[in-house]
């Protein structure tokens, strides 16, 4: 099955360089015919789905206390009718926060993996279009970003910002900046010494243009496949920094921090710490999928 | 070699300036400043003023930063604003346990990684391969914080075989010199406590130690399947040298190159896996230390904990450029 796909692949290649532009067109094809493609968008689809639908999948309030009543201190109840997955310490229903937690996840994906996008984009294209002094001190910017642990400097973030969503979302935004921007950079760098580009300043066209319309659109792939594979650490970073008690504090469900209030019934209810954990790892693993797919069918080198 | 070493001495200086900017500007940051952050809901305009004159932050921005760089230049990071102890000796008591587990987790990662990372690349297409590749794809998925849980589910709480907790068990009385538990069980010949604090390092260890471990297979097999090919590998076989030759001078030596990196760069994964590991398994370090810090909101101590660690992320980024040059003569000539 694998041989097959990488022929096909090789072959596709060729003709998609000969034809060009096609570029994108060939990589999709190539991404339809491969089974890690193939259920890494299934497991986002279905994540994205559930996120959009969950209050019409949810079959209770997520925040209301149904069974406060019967929760003891170290007891839980566990599954019943109408509970499927039981509740948590709090009396609420398991099955409609995990539902409802997907929504919080899913913006914190998207969202700080845009914004960490379009910066790190505008840092990059800066250092890669101008060069010299301005890639100088850029780089040495994204180098002292590299220089903290990300987690270290998402964690200093959110403290300064106060917890809150918006802060993690911001805080993971920021520690994505310089990877783009080195990305893009070097990524562009890589693409300026190119037959095209002489050509196109041959022909004499402007910097501008050549940068904008040539190199740039040229340096995107690796881009993308870092952004779809930040997708999945952001969502893992955030319900890290949620799991550490620096998410939402208004009781709306995150899967980091159902993980941390599940931690004290590790003993008697584990399975409530095992379901967030799931849907974490099932979020991030469709990214992840999707994202080296990508990457092996955007670069025709890239043999496994 | 020594210009080398100088050389890249030279270049931590622009990184440790900025980052010490960084740290002072973010106490000067906050809402109301350090005093407010200090004093919190118990802040009044004279307190405030008071708390200002006490700790100099009156005077102008570059005395009050060059007073800052000079106190960080003598290990005094302040005290904690909520048990009054000083942060420096918070460090000291903390951070051995995070450098024990850190250990531990490199020790798995690399002691398990590498001939993984090897006999895959010499199966290659094998099901050992197809395993160890996949493997490593889910492992780098698999947050920290849900395998810890597992392993702390399945091996503490369930089988009962490990402890699910802690750094040494209360029970036992051992001298402790250094902090690091297990070397002062060894030092002071108090081998139970050695082997206690060893046994409760396993679970946290494996936990923190899988994501390094998947990518060090990657890597290495990658490595090793790049190098086998080489004309010198065929020259070492045809000169008819035993397999454990080739593979130690002539294949490791060189796939080691891009492996060394990488371990370097999942140092920095590994401080920032341990804060989390810590929590899961309420191992005193200074990852449990940030988290009550957070909680606390006790600035002085996250202050001087993040000063430390970043400090030590670049120190040891400059170890392993040393190590490449080592390993690699090429690199210490240019």
């Amino acid at each position: 099955m694998t041989t097959a796909t990488q022929v096909d692949a090789a072959g596709g290649v060729f003709s998609g360089d000969e034809s060009g532009g096609g570029r994108w067109s060939e990589a999709f094809r190539r991404l339809r015919r491969n089974p890690v493609a193939i259920l890494g968008a299934v497991l986002v689809l279905l994540f994205v789905l559930v996120a959009i639908f969950a209050p019409w999948l949810a079959p209770h309030d997520p925040q209301e206390q149904l069974l406060l009543g019967e929760v003891r201190p170290g007891f839980v109840p566990g599954p019943r009718e109408g509970f499927p997955l039981g509740v948590d310490s709090l009396g609420r229903d398991e099955l409609s926060r995990l539902l409802y937690g997907s929504r919080q996840s899913l913006l914190v994906g998207i969202v700080s993996t845009l914004l960490g996008l379009s910066l790190g984009l505008l840092l990059g294209g800066l250092a890669g279009a101008f060069g010299g002094r301005v890639d100088n001190v850029l780089m040495r910017v994204t180098d002292l970003m590299l220089s903290i642990p990300g987690l270290l400097t998402a964690i200093t973030i959110t403290v300064i910002l106060g917890p809150s969503l918006t802060s993690v979302m911001i805080a993971i935004a920021i520690v994505n900046v310089p990877i783009f921007a080195r990305l893009l950079r070097g990524s562009m760098l890589a693409q300026r010494d190119a037959d095209y580009v002489l050509a196109a300043r041959s022909i004499g066209l402007r910097r501008r243009t050549i940068v904008l319309s040539h190199i740039v659109p040229n340096s995107l792939g690796p881009v993308i496949v870092q952004a779809t594979l930040t997708l999945a650490t952001s969502i893992i970073d955030a319900a890290a920094l949620s799991f550490l008690g620096l998410g939402n504090q208004d009781g709306t469900p995150e899967w980091g921090q159902m993980l941390a209030e599940a931690q004290d019934l590790l003993g008697t209810r584990a399975a409530l710490a095992f379901y967030p954990c799931i849907a974490i790892v099932i979020a991030a693993l469709g990214f992840t999928l999707l994202g080296e797919a990508l990457r092996e069918a955007l670069d025709p080198k890239f043999r496994r | 070699m020594l210009r080398f070493v100088v050389r890249r001495l030279l270049q931590l200086i622009p990184i440790l300036f900025g980052l010490s900017i960084l740290l002072f500007a973010w106490l000067r940051l906050l809402p109301g400043g350090p005093a407010a952050a200090l004093l919190g809901e118990r802040a009044t305009p004279e307190r405030v003023a008071a708390i200002n004159r006490t700790y100099g932050l009156d005077q102008p921005l570059f005395v009050q930063y060059w007073r800052y760089l000079q106190r960080v230049a003598q290990f005094d990071f302040g005290d904690s604003t909520q048990t009054g102890r000083p942060v420096t000796q918070v460090i000291i008591d903390q951070f051995p346990g995070t450098i024990e587990l850190t250990i531990a987790a490199l020790i798995f990662a690399v002691g398990v990684g590498i001939p993984l990372g090897y006999f895959a690349a010499r199966r290659q297409g094998t099901i050992l391969d197809n395993l160890a590749v996949v493997g490593s794809l889910v492992g780098v998925t698999i947050p920290v914080f849900f395998l810890a849980f597992l392993l702390k589910y399945f091996f503490a709480v369930e089988l009962g075989w490990l402890p699910p907790s802690g750094r040494q068990d209360v029970r036992i009385d051992a001298t402790h010199i250094t902090n690091f538990f297990v070397l002062d069980g060894l030092l002071t010949r108090e081998f139970d406590a050695a082997f206690d604090a060893v046994k409760h390092l396993i679970l946290p260890g494996i936990a923190l130690g899988t994501i390094p471990l998947a990518i060090i297979v990657r890597i290495t097999r990658a490595a090793v399947l790049d190098v086998v090919n080489e004309d010198y590998v065929r020259t070492a076989e045809a000169k008819g040298l035993t397999t454990s030759v080739i593979r130690r001078r002539h294949v490791l030596r060189n796939a080691m190159l891009p492996v060394v990196t990488t371990i370097g760069l999942q140092l920095g994964l590994l401080l920032s896996g341990a804060i989390l590991t810590e929590r899961v398994f309420a191992f005193p370090g200074i990852g449990s230390e940030i988290v009550s810090a957070i909680t606390n909101k006790d600035y002085a101590i996250l202050q001087g904990v993040i000063l430390l660690v970043a400090v030590l992320y670049v120190l040891i980024n400059l170890v392993v450029d040393l190590l490449y040059g080592v390993l690699d003569p090429r690199v210490r000539v240019r």
